[in-house]
């Protein structure tokens, strides 16, 4: 129940740490951000990196800024920032709401946004968020700068596009507009656990009628994403009971849904049902 | 490979000189080499909360951290809530309400406590028990340390 012997760098330049990245990424070194997942593994020793970058004392990876009608939120900063709104508009107010259902508040003082991206796990609230509003990625190795896509982003169970010396070294998230509706739901065990299934709802009003739907299912398959056959069922609908039963039936027929020893896909599909269409009524 | 270095942990007001590899978690480093084992170590994985100790003010699982991270940070242990035998409002709640009984998880929900009612003393209700549900304690069903906490949130604010 003892961390693995690891050498640890501790850089205070971007540049630096990136310089550090490249050399020991081939050696199994790692990036150590909040180390709320990385630290347990290890504790398991799943996990034996050889080498870990601390970028806790980086400088300017504690950015947190609207630039261009995004959020930029840089490699460093904590869940727990978002605890009040952090950006202008409805954005701020769901990143309030997803971030309440991030395991604890002390992991939430620890844990960053970035690394919670970068770790993928098929249940995280903030891969589902960066899925579902479409969130750039701003990749950063000693080679240079690349930015992906969210759907470009997430390859499978804690899998990314990442190469092994890049850096997440911030995620941009598009602000919403005035007037936007969302609604969240998550489905675990226990208070703070991994989600079973999660699911967030966003869409616009135009006369009276769901414009612009996106809905995204987490926790059900191996990364979460948007489902378009849910989208297809509010697009242009009144929103109430009846679009919102339609969404969440096509939601759980079009999933793949992920099985394990308690659950069956039966169950997931149940269990996707009813998030997206708590989701959905939690957006009224 | 993983040689120790040199740091400084400061834990309630008293800097400790250690040396540390690089691997020691913080909680084992407040027990071992700064010995201060008010701090109790649970499941070493960041469930349970019992190791919950304050750094620079936030409560953070020190099973989760490494003590080279906390080098020259500022540490509050349960050992630091009392002043002198004058205990804490937060230690007088749990006696009063029988907030514990084998008293294991005791410090770390003292901590988790103390840490969020000082930085947002006007918390929701709802709020502190998102809050207290971050802990585990297998031994009062919770009820009691809710009551506890309740109680030294509202002397902690003060009169108003």
């Amino acid at each position: 129940m003892k961390p693995a012997p690891f050498v640890r760098h501790a850089p205070k330049t971007l540049d630096e740490a990136l310089k550090i990245l490249a050399e020991v990424a081939p050696q199994d070194g790692r990036i150590l951000a909040g180390g709320q997942s990385l630290v347990p593994v290890m504790a398991f020793r799943m996990a034996r990196p050889a080498h870990l970058v601390d970028i806790n004392e980086v400088a300017g990876l504690d950015k947190l800024a609207v630039e261009d009608g995004k959020l930029i939120v840089g490699a460093r900063v904590r869940h727990a920032t978002f605890h009040r709104p952090a950006a202008p508009g409805p954005l701020g107010a769901l990143l309030a709401v997803v971030v309440r259902n991030i395991a604890h508040y002390p992991i939430r003082t620890r844990g960053t946004m970035c690394g919670s991206l970068a770790n993928a796990d098929p249940a995280s609230e903030w891969c589902l968020t960066a899925a579902t509003l479409g969130a750039q990625m701003v990749a950063k190795s000693a080679s240079g700068e690349r930015v992906i896509a969210a759907d470009d982003f997430f390859e499978g169970i804690m899998s990314t596009a990442l190469a092994e010396d890049e850096l997440l070294a911030e995620v941009r998230l598009p602000l919403l507009p005035d007037g936007t509706k969302f609604g969240f739901n998550e489905f675990s065990r226990r208070a703070g656990d991994f989600a079973m299934s999660v699911a967030l709802a966003v869409y616009e009003i135009k006369d009276g009628r769901i414009a612009s739907p996106r809905l995204g299912v987490g926790g059900a398959e191996p990364h979460p994403r948007r489902i378009p056959e849910a989208e297809a069922a509010l697009d242009g609908q009144a929103p109430g009971d009846m679009a919102f039963r339609a969404a969440a039936e096509a939601a759980a027929a079009a999933i793949d849904p992920l099985e394990d020893a308690q659950t069956d896909a039966s169950y997931r599909r149940d269990l996707v049902r009813a998030v997206v269409r708590r989701a959905l009524e939690a957006s009224l | 490979m993983s040689k120790k270095q040199p740091i400084t942990l400061n834990i309630n007001n008293r800097d400790h000189k250690i040396e540390v590899e690089p691997r020691k978690t913080l909680v084992d480093a407040i027990r071992d080499d700064c010995g201060q084992t008010g701090t109790h170590i649970g499941c070493e994985h960041g469930i349970c909360g019992a190791c919950t100790v304050l750094v620079d003010g936030e409560p953070v699982r020190s099973c989760l951290m490494f003590a080279v991270q906390a080098d020259g940070k500022t540490i509050r242990t349960v050992e630091g809530l009392a002043n002198g035998d004058e205990l804490h409002p937060m230690q007088k709640a749990f006696m009063d309400h029988h907030g514990l009984q084998c008293g294991f998880c005791t410090p770390g929900f003292l901590m988790l406590a103390v840490g969020v009612l000082e930085r947002e003393p006007d918390i929701s209700d709802e709020d502190l028990l998102d809050v207290l549900s971050s802990n585990l304690c297998r031994c009062t069903g919770y009820q009691n340390i809710i009551k506890a906490v309740r109680a030294a949130a509202a002397e902690m604010r003060g009169p108003r």
